[in-house]
């Protein structure tokens, strides 16, 4: 027996980004804009979801598909109420999504006939940042009850997304949240972040989210 | 965070370059881990021990080496070491910073044992 060294340099999360590449070519194939929606558990995901899909869903043909982690359908029925395609997926008491458990609900999605997927990720500030699940865009709901050190403390996350919603803006009388000292760190962490203020609950501050992904949805759709 | 996945992820390379090698033992397997990547190496070994278990990986040892987080500064251009990524320049105290280390997370090599292979 003789050690040998064999090299190997290769990404441990590799075979995710694969994939990941994959549900990309899929959503590209069908024309469908993807976005991963992540959160902490309870910033106001789903309300801000079914905020977005009344937003667009006259213009756009909208679908969703909920990340969860334990098989209820809570999220999933309040977008079937409206009448719209959705798929869950549970990750059987994992903390993410990944590219692999997409790729098999994508199966069940008819994508040919969706313009726009909001994917709702697992709520989590730690481990979605890592697995790349090949959405066009990636989106933080952040909420101001969190606290506004949350940059700070999940600098990952607030690295790796495109745009940022800070929900729950109505509450900002009532909680302990510096906007000032919040945006500080998201400015160090990803310059020039787009952000948006909004409240789901109240509707304020959603018609510039809207307007902004309509937008961005429009020039993805013409390439 | 999700440890399990990546030493899930760690064994099957680690086996796939084992089986390409001809390999009957894999005896060490060396990755490389940014330190701004979060993995925890504890609860990346108590992972390890089980799922190795029963595999031509079964007691290998996991070595970890940690790249220091870097960035340069794209107002005066310096880079620098720092052990978060939220420290101003150290030049010119500016925070428009570019993480340019520190993410790595990879499988470098592994060290494996063959049946009949000569020195």
């Amino acid at each position: 027996m003789t050690p040998t060294r064999v090299p190997v340099v290769e990404k441990i999360l590799d075979a995710n980004d694969q994939v990941a590449h994959q549900n990309r070519a899929l959503f590209d194939h069908h024309q469908t804009f993807a976005i991963n929606i992540m959160a902490s558990p309870g910033a106001g995901k789903t309300t801000f979801i079914l905020q977005t899909l009344e937003g667009l869903s006259s213009k756009y043909r909208m679908a969703v598909i909920e990340g969860d982690t334990a098989p209820v359908t809570i999220d999933a029925d309040k977008v079937s109420a409206l009448g719209l395609p959705v798929v869950q997926i549970n990750t059987g008491g994992d903390c993410h999504l990944d590219a692999v458990m997409l790729h098999a609900g994508l199966q069940s999605l008819p994508l040919e006939n969706v313009d726009v997927v909001l994917i709702e990720n697992v709520g989590n500030l730690i481990c979605p940042a890592a697995f790349k699940l090949g959405s066009h865009l990636n989106l933080l709901v952040a909420s101001t009850p969190e606290g506004d050190d949350k940059p700070y403390k999940y600098p990952n996350m607030y690295r790796g997304i495109d745009v940022l919603i800070i929900n729950k803006m109505d509450l900002l009388p009532y909680v302990d949240f510096n906007m000032a000292y919040f945006q500080q760190g998201v400015e160090i962490l990803n310059p020039g972040l787009r952000t948006f203020p909004v409240s789901a609950k109240t509707g304020e501050g959603m018609p510039a989210w809207i307007n902004w992904l309509d937008e961005v949805v429009q020039k993805h759709l013409q390439k | 965070m999700h440890e399990l996945a990546v030493t899930e992820s760690v064994l099957e390379i680690a086996l796939r370059y084992a089986k390409q090698a001809n390999a009957t033992q894999v005896t060490d397997i060396f990755l490389v881990i940014g330190k701004l990547s979060s993995i925890v190496d504890d609860s990346v070994e108590f992972y390890w021990n089980m799922i190795a278990e029963d595999t031509i990986c079964q007691n290998a040892n996991l070595h970890f080496k940690r790249i220091p987080a870097r960035l340069r500064c794209l107002d005066c251009q310096l880079e620098f070491e720092v052990e978060d990524t939220l420290s101003p320049c150290p030049r010119c105290s500016s925070f428009h910073l570019n993480v340019i280390g520190g993410e790595e997370f990879y499988v470098e090599s592994i060290i494996v044992e063959k049946e009949g292979a000569t020195a």
